[in-house]
């Protein structure tokens, strides 16, 4: 792998820029391996590299259906923040936090991680107490968390709506939030896995398993079948589809989540904010793009595709945020499939066949979580064992009732 | 925005809805095991394909009402009343 | 480039003139003209700058395919980033000037990173930045890059939206779709055409022959005759959504002078149509070739379309470069117009012979199986080397050079399938064409005229202009607002990124403002030379709404300010408004949160309310409390299978305290179910939860116990509820005319009455969240103003107090009355707050009930409900969380504060929250941590004031 940076740069100027490398090899499958990651996203790729990295298997095979970093790693806002209620979600969360701060050193791919602060305002008294709970939660499980008055959030964030229909009576910040190039993320872990050794193969369909004995032995791709040890299986909103090859009913719903950007304009948004009164949330992108984001269409959906009732909130969102963006233009819409689960939190496990393990779950948040999914993922396909940081994340909670449930960690009631 | 037939007021838009999620699911007796209770409560078909899905027109008639539509192009191909008999459907 | 007016023709008012700045210098042009046409006329160049190269850009289109002139029209508030040149019709007063270039766009001073060009080639920020760190570089790269500004003040404009049901929706008002209007018009149907230009008639070639014209003005006529005809102008159609509803938006007010500007400034329509023919054209692309993107290099159709339309020649020496027959309209168009052109480049070895003869006619010179291999000169084109194309379409060497100060291109012509792939539309690529045409549309939709590919072209495939075997340049523009070059394309490919996709996301191609309208074709077909690759195994990346940047203000419409989301006002809004009651929203309801007197501060003002509700009598408005009528022989039955305890055994007139679950186990809503009679039961749910738990009826009534005979109907806003709390509530309630035995021993607590009070029908419930003596007068909403009024003046004598929810909250907290969603949350079971006797108890099953019984539900340590005495005296605040004494953060909680209040009738602190077992740990100290801070205090019981009920019961 040629190692980035200046100086190749400047030699990439004087050569014609041919001296650079691909970033991923593009190998023929081989008739096994010892492990197959099924989904080239962000979790998939990251499965793979950790696998190498840290437990030296490098005998294994990304499968992916189409091109890498093209499911929702590509279409996310890019939020990356560990602001989390239960210690559970906390220690995952905050270590995923922690693998992205030194994700550029680690990967020798600039993912531009922005540390530029998340914010979370409070409209109403309830909502404030919800702030201070959470704050509270945060900074008992060891999470950076600042909660700010009305005068805090609009000294830190002037650019507020002075007149709002929603008063903006405080704020919980997290300083260490913030926001990443995702197709960087992406890309990154496909270069380093493909430096180790990882095949990435991609365009080539999964369509069934070959299961012997309870216990999974191969996938049958468009390419023909490949044998493998254990396969992970990383594909968020597409979870059930590939769950049904091996006849696996889960846990999990597939609903479109839509993001928007804005035309790009000079800086005037220097954090994320998110308001839960108008369900809005939105940052700046380096490129000066407004970058937003709204809940999910509520009907089952593969389509990705955004839809207009949610353009339009989104829009009246922002501009109850802030209504000097009224003027601006969405440049464009487009939706995700989200893997959504009734807790709101991952199922990292292994499933009921045996070598084949899930990683999903993720519903409207997954990129944040892409480090430490693909760390936990790696761990319990090399080890056999689940992570310590993701024990509680399995499938055996919705049986046992133990859910970490994180929306009502937030205070969402009923 | 969908548009949705209505059985009882005919076509309207989406934003006159709600989506129940899956139908036709069997409620366990109290007596079930966690394993079937849980299966109740959080498995679903979640198909890439035709969905039969349950609707309640909340800001219209009040009536739940159920759809056989497309998850992947959002065709609906049928609307029927929640005690009717399953029309038939495309596969 | 030297443009300039022609004397006569084009579609302007020159009696008119239109004055305007462009960079604060003043300039002059007519209606008709757009900015583009204007400032072409004028002789301006150089309009803008490249967003990363900042390159001098001129003109490249004449619509909304223009990637280069990019501009900040106006100031203040009302300023608006981005706008295209070609897309603002001129007004008398119209200021703007570039974006993205300082001090000017002729003199910028970012130029500096055109020096530096190569060693930043494309997706170089993920390759470097990274020592010591990325946040040293970002603001740097932030501040350099976006484009325009945001306006930094409210927009003061209004935003309308509409909603229209058509038989037809027609996108486009060129002659295709203006015949497909009237075809469908004539045979009766409702038709709505709609156009994004000022004018109708369309111009894909740039220039319409005088047919026809003349051909779309007939047809125009006709369609303005019909009644059942819409026809719209300056309205866009923007998104295809599902079930064929788009959303068009409508220019109102941004052509006109600002001092005419009357009414809203857009319309966002959202058109629900039988079915939608488009017929919205082709774009034409650029050629790639060396300095493409020097001012003075035009696509052939906006030369064609500024000469047509406004009379303005964009060059006095002008070359054509083609590779298609279309193309030639323009130059034979501006040669007939007298202005000279050089020549025709046309890269076909073969040419029409009509064509052939006309260029000769017009004196151009004509060159087949050439091309341009390079435009010349360094902030304007001064002139062409061509070169001889072999059979491969390989340049061959350099050829003569040709001086000329514009050059047009035509690299062929993309048909606009944006919205018919919104719509979900296959695409299929089209040899004939060299280009994307519509395929299978699931949706009731069809494309006509050249938005289908119907464009008669004959065309040789030209992608990028290189010797055989060398490298893509990178000095050749593909993406020209991005600054992404055919060099930038190979450097992807030899990188792995080639899906188009990562083609894109890598190099930012087609990424920009115009969402790659000129680029996305030659940068696939670019990447598909590399690859060995047609064009059609590259495929392309999908469209996406809207196809024209988008107004964010138009989609949110009316929704501002308090039409954001409309509050619910009480029925005695005026009376407690009189009162001087401070408003908060608590669940979409208005309501006084105090009644501050003056001097009172809110803290002084809750504690005097929740004093005066203890030692006389309080009056709170309850309206919002949750009222749903449940009535049906079935209806005992459904109730015994909602509530967690049974309701069945309830007798008439009485009510009784309920909790409901969601299935998931959880606490869902409580309140008071009163039994009115055998089959009719009055359902009480907390504030602002009726519709959700009406909603909860209706779906396990119709889906899944359909067979019991139960109707539920929310009543809530027919209904004033007054609450008259205190000692001396029933002797207030007393001095009312009514024919209800309010006496102790004929009203007890807990009971419902019905009768009349003051001559109105009402229902009276001995109900208390307060803990004291306290009625829930219920009245017909009509009547809340009148009941409230009455109220204050029986009870003046006793110094009746109104009071807020939030002495509401003191009183009830006091009590150790749980209030749902502060108290519990998203977890909360009914065992977690002494509920769990049902669970395992109860004759029928209920709803959630089989939640509760798993293993997680018995867990001894769950969080349970209790009181919490502060030690020191001070307030517990909610939210602070609950450790073992001595510990801090980072920590392990124990649980929470979930209420907290300053009791004047206890004279003390008084907290409610959720502890790990906290039932069994009465009397055990903890420590409450907040922030930083610890607070001791001891687990006690949740009520702290009259335990034994002796107030409430007397």
């Amino acid at each position: 792998m040629t190692r980035y940076g200046a100086l190749s740069l400047l030699r990439g100027g004087l050569s014609g820029q041919t001296n650079w490398q691909p970033a991923w090899r593009e190998p023929a499958p081989k008739s096994g391996y010892d492990v197959v990651i099924i989904g080239g996203g962000g979790h998939g790729l990251a499965t793979a590299h950790y696998l190498a990295a840290n437990h030296g298997i490098t005998n294994v095979a990304v499968i992916e259906r189409g091109w890498i970093g093209g499911g929702n790693t590509g279409r996310n806002t890019t939020i990356i923040r560990s602001n989390y209620f239960f210690p559970q979600s906390a220690a995952f969360y905050d270590f995923s936090v922690r693998l992205y701060e030194g994700l550029t050193r680690a990967l020798d791919y600039n993912i531009m991680f922005s540390q530029r602060g998340m914010w979370m305002l409070a409209h109403d008294r309830h909502g404030l107490e919800m702030l201070r709970r959470s704050a509270n939660a945060m900074r008992l499980n060891g999470v950076d968390a600042e909660l700010h008055d009305e005068a805090g959030v609009r000294a830190a964030i002037p650019q507020l709506n002075p007149n709002p229909r929603f008063p903006v009576l405080g704020g919980l910040c997290q300083p260490r939030g913030g926001s990443a190039r995702h197709d960087a993320v992406a890309w990154g872990y496909a270069r380093a896995a493909s430096a180790a050794g990882v095949h990435i193969l991609q365009n080539t369909e999964v369509t069934g398993f070959r299961i012997a004995g309870g216990r999974v032995t191969g996938v049958q791709t468009s390419r023909g079948e490949i044998g493998c040890g254990k396969v992970g299986v990383a594909v968020a909103g597409h979870s059930s589809v590939v769950g049904k090859l091996a006849g696996l009913s889960l846990p999990v719903q597939s609903y479109a989540l839509q993001a928007f950007v804005s035309e790009p304009v000079k800086p005037c948004l220097d954090t994320v904010v998110l308001s839960p009164a108008t369900g809005t949330y939105l940052s700046q992108s380096d490129k000066g793009e407004l970058v937003m984001g709204a809940g999910l269409d509520l009907f089952l959906s593969y389509a990705q595709r955004g839809s207009l009732p949610w353009m339009e909130q989104t829009a009246a969102g922002v501009i109850e945020l802030f209504p000097q963006f009224s003027r601006l233009r969405f440049l464009r819409q487009w939706a995700g499939i989200c893997d959504v689960v009734h807790d709101s939190s991952p199922i990292i496990d292994e499933s009921e066949v045996a070598g084949l393990h899930f990683n999903c779950g993720w519903g409207t948040g997954g990129f944040k979580a892409i480090p430490a999914g693909g760390w936990c993922l790696a761990h319990h396909l090399a080890t056999g064992e689940a992570h310590a940081l993701a024990k509680d994340f399995g499938f055996a909670r919705f049986r046992t009732g133990a859910l970490i449930d994180e929306a009502a960690g937030a205070g969402i009631a009923h | 925005m969908l548009n949705i037939d209505c059985p009882y007021c005919g076509p309207r838009a989406e934003s006159e809805y709600r989506c129940g999620g899956e139908s036709l699911i069997q409620r366990p007796a109290l007596d079930c095991s966690d394993a079937e209770w849980a299966d109740y409560l959080y498995t679903r078909n979640n198909p890439k394909g035709v969905h039969i899905e349950r609707w309640h027109h909340v800001h219209g008639c009040g009536m739940w009402f159920n759809a056989a539509r497309s998850t992947v192009t959002h065709q609906i191909f049928a609307t029927w009343g929640m005690t009717d008999p399953v029309p038939e459907l495309p596969e | 480039m030297s443009g300039y007016r022609l004397a006569e023709g084009g579609r302007i008012d020159r009696s008119r003139t239109v004055r305007f700045r462009w960079g604060g210098q003043p300039y002059e042009g007519h209606p008709g003209d757009t900015l583009a046409s204007a400032l072409l006329a004028n002789g301006v160049s150089i309009v803008g700058r490249s967003f990363k190269y900042h390159r001098p850009r001129g003109l490249l289109g004449a619509g909304l395919e223009e990637p280069n002139a990019l501009l900040q029209l106006g100031d203040g508030a009302t300023t608006v980033p981005n706008r295209k040149a070609t897309e603002v019709e001129l007004f008398d007063g119209l200021s703007a000037s570039a974006v993205n270039a300082w001090p000017s766009p002729e003199l910028d001073l970012m130029a500096v990173n055109g020096l530096v060009k190569r060693f930043i080639p494309a997706a170089f920020y993920y390759k470097t930045f990274t020592w010591p760190h990325w946040r040293w570089f970002e603001p740097a790269i932030r501040k350099a890059a976006g484009l325009g500004r945001a306006p930094e003040a409210a927009d003061p404009d209004r935003y309308d939206q509409r909603h229209a049901h058509e038989d037809l929706l027609v996108v486009g008002g060129g002659l295709a779709g203006l015949a497909a209007a009237l075809e469908a018009a004539r045979a009766g149907r409702q038709v709505l055409l709609v156009e994004g230009d000022a004018l109708l008639g369309g111009a894909i070639f740039g220039r319409q022959s005088a047919d026809d014209r003349a051909e779309a003005e007939r047809l125009a006529a006709a369609l303005s005759a019909l009644p059942n005809v819409t026809l719209k102008t300056r309205t866009l159609a923007v998104g295809y959504h599902d079930h064929n509803l788009l959303s068009l938006v409508e220019r109102l007010t941004d052509h006109l002078p600002e001092d005419r500007r009357r009414g809203p400034r857009q319309r966002l329509w959202k058109v629900r149509a039988g079915e939608v023919v488009l017929a919205t054209g082709a774009i034409e692309r650029p050629l790639v070739f060396d300095g493409n993107d020097l001012p003075g290099v035009m696509l052939a159709s906006a030369a064609g379309l500024y000469l047509e339309r406004h009379a303005v020649a964009p060059g006095r020496r002008v070359v054509l470069a083609c590779n298609n027959d279309r193309a030639w309209g323009a130059a034979l168009a501006l040669a007939e117009a007298g202005v000279r052109v050089e020549a025709i480049l046309e890269a076909r070895a073969e040419v029409e012979p009509a064509l052939l003869a006309a260029a000769r006619g017009a004196g151009i010179v004509v060159e087949t199986g050439t091309t341009v291999l390079q435009a010349l000169g360094r902030r304007g084109v001064t002139g062409v080397r061509t070169t001889r194309l072999d059979a491969q379409g390989h340049a061959t060497g350099e050829g003569r050079r040709l001086p000329c100060d514009c050059l047009l291109m035509s690299g062929g012509f993309s048909p606009v399938v944006h919205l018919h792939s919104q719509a979900g539309g296959s695409l299929g690529w089209d040899e004939g064409l060299q280009a994307f045409v519509p395929g299978a549309q699931p949706q009731a939709c069809r494309s006509v005229g050249a938005a289908a590919g119907d464009l008669d072209l004959s065309i040789r495939p030209l992608w990028h202009v290189a010797r055989a075997g060398a490298d893509p340049s990178p000095s050749a523009w593909v993406d020209f607002q991005n600054d992404v070059t055919a060099g930038d394309v190979a450097l992807a490919h030899r990188e792995a990124f080639r899906s188009v996709e990562h083609l894109k996301r890598y190099t930012t191609l087609g990424m920009a403002s115009d969402q790659g309208k000129t680029s996305n074709v030659n940068g696939l077909a670019i990447m598909g030379t590399l690859l060995g690759k047609a064009p059609a195994d590259v495929g392309t990346t999908r469209f996406r709404p809207p196809y024209d940047p988008s107004t964010m203000g138009a989609y949110a419409g009316l929704r501002r300010g308090d039409l954001l989301r409309p509050a619910a006002g009480l029925p005695a809004h005026a009376a407690h408004e009189a009162l001087g009651a401070v408003f908060e929203e608590y669940g979409h309801w208005l309501r006084p949160a105090f009644y501050p007197r003056a001097g009172e501060g809110e803290a002084r003002a809750v504690a005097r309310e929740a004093a005066a509700v203890r030692a006389s009598a309080g009056l709170f408005d309850a309206s919002p409390l949750g009222k749903i009528a449940v009535k049906g022989p079935d209806a005992a039955t459904f109730l015994d299978r909602i509530y967690v305890g049974t309701i069945s055994t309830l007798k008439p007139g009485r009510c009784r305290y309920g909790l409901m679950l969601n299935e998931h186990g959880i606490l869902f809503d409580d309140g008071v179910v009163a039994r009115i009679a055998e089959d009719h039961f009055l359902v009480g749910t907390t504030s602002g939860h009726a519709a959700a738990v009406q909603a909860a009826f209706q779906e396990w009534l119709q889906c899944e116990w359909t067979g019991l005979a139960v109707a539920s109907e929310n009543v809530t806003q027919g209904w004033a509820v007054m609450n008259v709390a205190g000692p001396h509530a029933r002797t207030i309630l007393q001095s009312l005319e009514t024919d209800i035995d309010l006496s102790a021993d004929a009203f007890p607590h807990l009971a419902h009455r019905e009768g009349t009070l003051e001559g109105v029908h009402c229902r009276i419930q001995r109900v208390s969240f307060t803990g004291e003596l306290s009625f829930e007068v219920a009245v017909p909403t009509r009547y809340g103003l009148a009941l409230h009024a009455r109220l204050m003046e029986a009870g003046a004598p006793f110094g009746i107090t109104p009071f807020g929810v939030e002495a509401l909250m003191i009183l009830r907290t006091e009590k150790g009355f749980l209030h749902l969603g502060s108290d519990t949350d998203g977890m909360t079971l009914p065992q977690d707050i002494g509920f769990g006797g049902p669970v395992t108890t109860k004759k029928v099953d209920f709803v959630g009930r089989r939640s509760c019984l798993r293993p997680d539900g018995q867990r001894a340590d769950r969080r349970q409900f209790v009181g919490l005495e502060s030690l020191d005296g001070r307030l517990l605040p909610v939210g602070a969380h609950v450790l073992r004494p001595g510990e801090a953060a980072p920590g392990r909680s124990q649980g929470w504060v979930t209420s907290s209040v300053n009791s004047p009738n206890l004279g003390r602190p008084h907290a409610l929250a959720m502890i790990e077992a906290g039932q069994s740990r009465l009397g055990e100290e903890i420590c409450v941590w907040d922030l930083g801070t610890s607070h001791r205090a001891r687990i006690v019981d949740p009520c702290a004031f009259d335990p034994e009920g002796v107030r409430m019961h007397g």
